[in-house]
């Protein structure tokens, strides 16, 4: 039987019934793998071996009746900025090119305390720094449903890779939209949860106050199987929330009735893409059919949100990636005069074009005589998009909104214009801005047959409100079930 | 040339801040569990965390974050409820993450002082208390440390002091001299050794000082370009840096120059300040508010509790051993510069209650001995009974002071009790009316030259005749009593 395709509630009723064994599952994903591969290019490194192992183990663990997990045995893709244990983590950055861990990130351990397999690690744009994935150092990934489109990113290997079935369910981060808006771009289910949600410990950091880790997945009930393995309070993690954690499944199945939605009048502007907003407006009917009520909500600093965002994460940025010198680890330029020269030539050769580019824009905001006027400011206008969205809340329980202006652009088509590219994430930017969680699920296709995604953000620590509202519209819906043809 | 005249007559005065460093003594460093301890293997006291590597997050000691409250409060500072962990960005080797945790806007304690104690002036005058104030004390990690010695063409990296925890001082620039600034860092060093938060260790790096410094004309309120010394590690070089520099500057400005803005490298070899960067060359340290840790909320139960764990403070401890006993202000001062000598003065004090005479000897005999054998207090062999056993000999006359000064070396050389000595060496005082008056007839029969002077009225030859009894008594002889009969007798011959 093919299970490449199953997701994982499918995958666990199979293998505890022991249908089959996770040793076949992972053979079969292995294969499938060398097979899209050359197709898509979502991987940095395949784990074939230790995800071999790992299955067996898993297949004891199954066997032999001790506890099992919904992920036990399962295959799971890591974004590769996640750090793995002897394992490379690249950040598809030549500077780490041969970077290998030695530790764990949180949410590793965490999901291999669940005995899920690891099968490999995805590419991504450089440090996540990106939409498309095309800023990664070692090629570029393609979109399942249209080779010669973008992902999305910088989760763009992670998102591809699920809607290819070259895993179950992978794991993607998100500072900007990095996990939502190529969830949406392939046509699958990706969640950036509250921030403090998830541990950041092991997370490469890119901009430390926005990022978060989360699921990307072929349905909501996986998305709320991965959020049961990886979310909670984490001690390594200062940021992580001590808040006791869900069981995410428990209230997928609530209905509507009731439920509140709000619709930013700041999202459904002029010139926007007709299909994109004809396929959110039949979500939004359709939840309403369900029992939802809408109404409208104002989030009046949302013009701010781009501006704001590119100040704060490039300010960290420029900071988080100061520790790639060449002294320590990863790669250096041999030889240099001196210490001096050996900085300059290492970083001019070992980042690429958009980091070195969002290097300086920190760098510049966070200079003397120009902090006030940008990075304070930012700070300041960061309060006021904080608390638009309380505000918004008062009369809502989600907010629907489409994840991106377009479904996936072409290859190369915004690579010479970053400001266009930027503007590629400006629905999904506002909500790590304020920290609440998000998620985007697939609402309809292009003419062309391209995925078209819907973004529903809830309030802090509400991860079980997104996904029961998410949950109720796919159960209503059948794009769900729809796969690319590779 | 008039200006450089005038130049030649203007009175400078000093204008000095100072920044200390003291590593604070926890067991594991301030953001990772590794050990702080001092002297291990290269890099054997690291993890991914103090290592920079990628994904780490820092979580703070708590431990760390006690002892800066309970500094700041012995520092009159008032502690933040809210404050912040900041980044300072700059590239250097020893510095793994490419920037240091520290703290820059809403730094955890602010607006402190420390009163010190100076020395007593030229003109007698008794010393005097200054109040200096303390601008912030902030925490933040150490940096590594780079090694290059035996190396060639290459250099090393040590990360075993990186994250070793650190409370950066600052003073005010209300220090005037050389000896102010000198008084001060040991007045803080006391504060912080009393706490046991810092072991005030300068040449092992536990304590480092930096100081500021300038110059303007009496009488001037604006200050001077300032200058900033690193690179000294003993106190001994942060009083030849202040007043090598302190020369420098004020012979700039006496030959019509101007001192530059600028960090200057104390050189311990050649004894004099180099430049190391000026102000152009200063670093833009881009702080920002440290997005891996979460704000300091300190609520008010903690600090009290902690306000309850401070113990009696060198400067309390001064003004009530000055009050208590009775003792002037700069005994009280050099007495509680540590606590355990403080400790050791209380402990005699309580066997033989003479605080003037137990501080007369711990200021002079005791404290000379400590320092010409490089000791601390805790390493003295005599203990507090042996030592007011010693005074008691001189006070019921069994010895003379003199004689204790000798039994003292002894005891401080063997570690054996004064009576013991006394007995061993037949220093017992001749008291006796009768031996004495041998001694004395036997010293004025052997004078009379000296006598006949005396009787004509040269009576300060009376020291003479004191000094060759006791010299005939090998020093044991009651000087008291020597007087006494001496004066006598020869009184008498006068009439």
């Amino acid at each position: 039987m093919e299970l490449t395709g199953f997701t994982i509630h499918e995958l666990q009723e199979q293998l505890k019934n022991h249908k089959t064994t996770s040793r076949e599952l992972t053979r079969q994903v292995l294969e499938r793998i060398k097979r899209v591969e050359p197709k898509i290019h979502a991987f940095m490194t395949v784990t074939d071996d230790a995800a071999l192992a790992q299955a067996e183990e898993a297949d004891q663990r199954l066997q032999s009746g001790r506890p099992v997990s919904p992920l036990t045995g399962v295959p799971i893709a890591l974004k590769d900025n996640l750090c793995t244990k002897g394992i490379r983590t690249t950040c598809s950055s030549k500077i780490l090119e041969n970077f290998m861990p030695p530790y764990d990130a949180t949410v590793v351990r965490r999901l291999k305390e669940t005995g899920a397999v690891l099968i490999g690690k995805t590419n991504m744009d450089e440090f996540a720094m990106g939409s498309s994935t095309e800023n990664s150092a070692f090629g570029l990934t393609a979109n399942p449903w249209d080779v010669n489109r973008i992902p999305g990113g910088s989760s763009g290997g992670s998102a591809s890779a699920v809607a290819a079935d070259a895993c179950a369910a992978a794991l993607g981060s998100d500072t900007g939209g990095s996990i939502r808006q190529p969830a949406a771009m392939c046509g699958v289910v990706g969640l950036k949860p509250t921030y403090g949600r998830v541990s950041r410990y092991g997370l490469v950091a890119f901009a430390s106050s926005l990022d978060q880790i989360g699921p990307i997945t072929k349905d909501v009930t996986d998305c709320a199987l991965m959020m049961n393995a990886i979310a909670g309070y984490d001690p390594d993690d200062s940021t992580s929330a001590n808040l006791p954690s869900a069981d995410y499944t428990r209230t997928l199945d609530r209905d509507l009735t009731g439920l509140r939605i709000g619709i930013p009048r700041e999202y459904f502007i002029d010139g926007m893409d007709a299909e994109v907003l004809y396929a959110v407006k039949e979500a939004i009917r359709t939840m309403e059919r369900l029992g939802a009520m809408t109404r409208e909500v104002l989030l009046p600093h949302t013009e701010y949100a781009v501006a704001t965002y590119y100040i704060l994460a490039t300010a960290e940025a420029g900071s988080n990636l100061a520790r790639y010198d060449g002294v320590k680890y990863g790669f250096r330029v041999k030889p240099t005069k001196d210490l001096l020269e050996m900085y300059m030539k290492t970083r001019q050769a070992g980042f690429g074009p958009e980091v070195k580019r969002r290097i300086m824009l920190g760098t510049y905001a966070l200079s003397s005589g120009y902090y006030d006027a940008y990075y304070r400011k930012a700070q300041c206008v960061r309060t006021l998009i904080k608390s638009d969205f309380d505000e918004a809340f008062k009369q809502a329980d989600v907010i629907i909104t489409p994840t991106a202006p377009t479904a996936a652009f072409k290859i190369g088509e915004k690579t010479q214009d970053p400001l266009q590219m930027y503007l590629s994430d400006i629905f999904t930017i506002s909500v790590n801005i304020a920290g609440i969680p998000a998620l985007s699920m697939p609402c309809g296709f292009t003419k062309t047959g391209l995925p078209i995604g819907l973004q529903i953000m809830g309030r802090p620590f509400a991860e079980e409100t997104v996904l029961r509202t998410a949950y109720a519209y796919e159960q209503a819906t059948e794009w769900h079930n729809r796969k690319p043809n590779l | 040339m008039p200006p450089v005249e005038t130049k030649q007559d203007i009175q400078y005065e000093a204008v000095i801040g100072l920044e200390v460093h003291a590593q604070l003594k926890t067991a594991s460093k301030i953001f990772c569990g590794c050990s702080t301890k001092f002297g291990a293997a290269s890099n054997s006291q690291t993890c991914p965390i103090c290592l920079g590597m990628p994904g780490v997050l820092p979580v703070l000691n708590r431990r760390v974050l006690e002892m800066a409250v309970k500094t700041g409060l012995a520092l009159h500072c008032k502690i933040s409820p809210y404050s912040r962990f900041a980044r300072k960005n700059y590239f250097y080797p020893d510095l793994p993450k490419g920037y240091q945790i520290s703290q820059y806007e809403l730094p955890l304690c602010e607006h402190g002082y420390l009163e010190v104690a100076l020395p007593a002036g030229q003109a007698g005058e008794s010393g005097r208390i200054k109040r200096i104030g303390i601008r912030r004390a902030h925490m933040e990690e150490d940096a590594g440390k780079n090694l290059h010695e035996g190396l060639e063409a290459a250099s090393h990296v040590d990360l075993n002091r990186a994250g070793v925890p650190l409370l950066e001082i600052v003073s005010e620039p209300d220090i005037r001299s050389v000896d102010e600034a000198v008084a001060y860092l040991k007045a803080l060093r006391a504060v912080l050794v009393y706490l046991d938060v810092c072991d005030g260790n300068m040449e092992e790096g536990s304590l480092r000082c930096e100081p500021n410094l300038s110059l303007r004309p009496v009488g001037q309120k604006e200050f001077g370009t300032r200058v900033e010394l690193k690179n000294i590690n003993s106190f001994r070089f942060v009083q030849k840096a202040m007043e090598y520099e302190l020369r420098r500057q004020e012979k700039l400005l006496r030959e019509g120059g101007r001192v530059v803005q600028e960090t200057r490298l104390w050189n311990t070899e050649k004894e004099i300040t180099v430049v190391m960067r000026g102000k152009e060359e200063a670093h833009d340290y881009r702080y920002f508010p440290e997005p891996d840790l979460v704000p300091l909320m300190i609520p008010a139960d903690l600090i009290n509790e902690i306000r309850k764990t401070l113990p009696e403070l060198p400067d309390a401890k001064r003004e009530r051993f000055a009050r208590e006993y009775g003792i002037p202000v700069y005994d009280a001062e050099v007495l509680t510069t540590s606590r355990d000598l403080a400790h050791y003065f209380e402990a005699c004090v309580a066997m033989y209650p003479q605080p003037k005479t137990i501080s007369n000897w711990i200021m002079t005999e005791l404290l000379r001995e400590l320092n010409n054998r490089g000791q601390e207090i805790a390493d003295c062999p005599i203990p507090p009974e042996r030592f007011a056993g010693l005074l008691k000999l001189i006070e019921d006359g069994t010895i003379s002071g003199k004689i204790a000064k000798a039994v003292f070396e002894e005891m401080y050389r063997t570690g054996r009790p004064a009576g013991e000595i006394v007995k061993e060496k037949g220093l017992v005082q001749i008291s006796d009316a009768g031996a004495i008056e041998t001694l004395v007839d036997d010293v004025l029969g052997a004078h009379p030259n000296e006598r006949e002077s005396y009787r004509q009225g040269k009576t300060q030859l009376l020291g003479f005749f004191v000094g060759q009894v006791m010299k005939r008594s090998q020093g044991k002889a009651n000087p008291g009593k020597v007087n006494e009969l001496l004066k006598k007798k020869l009184g008498e011959e006068k009439k």
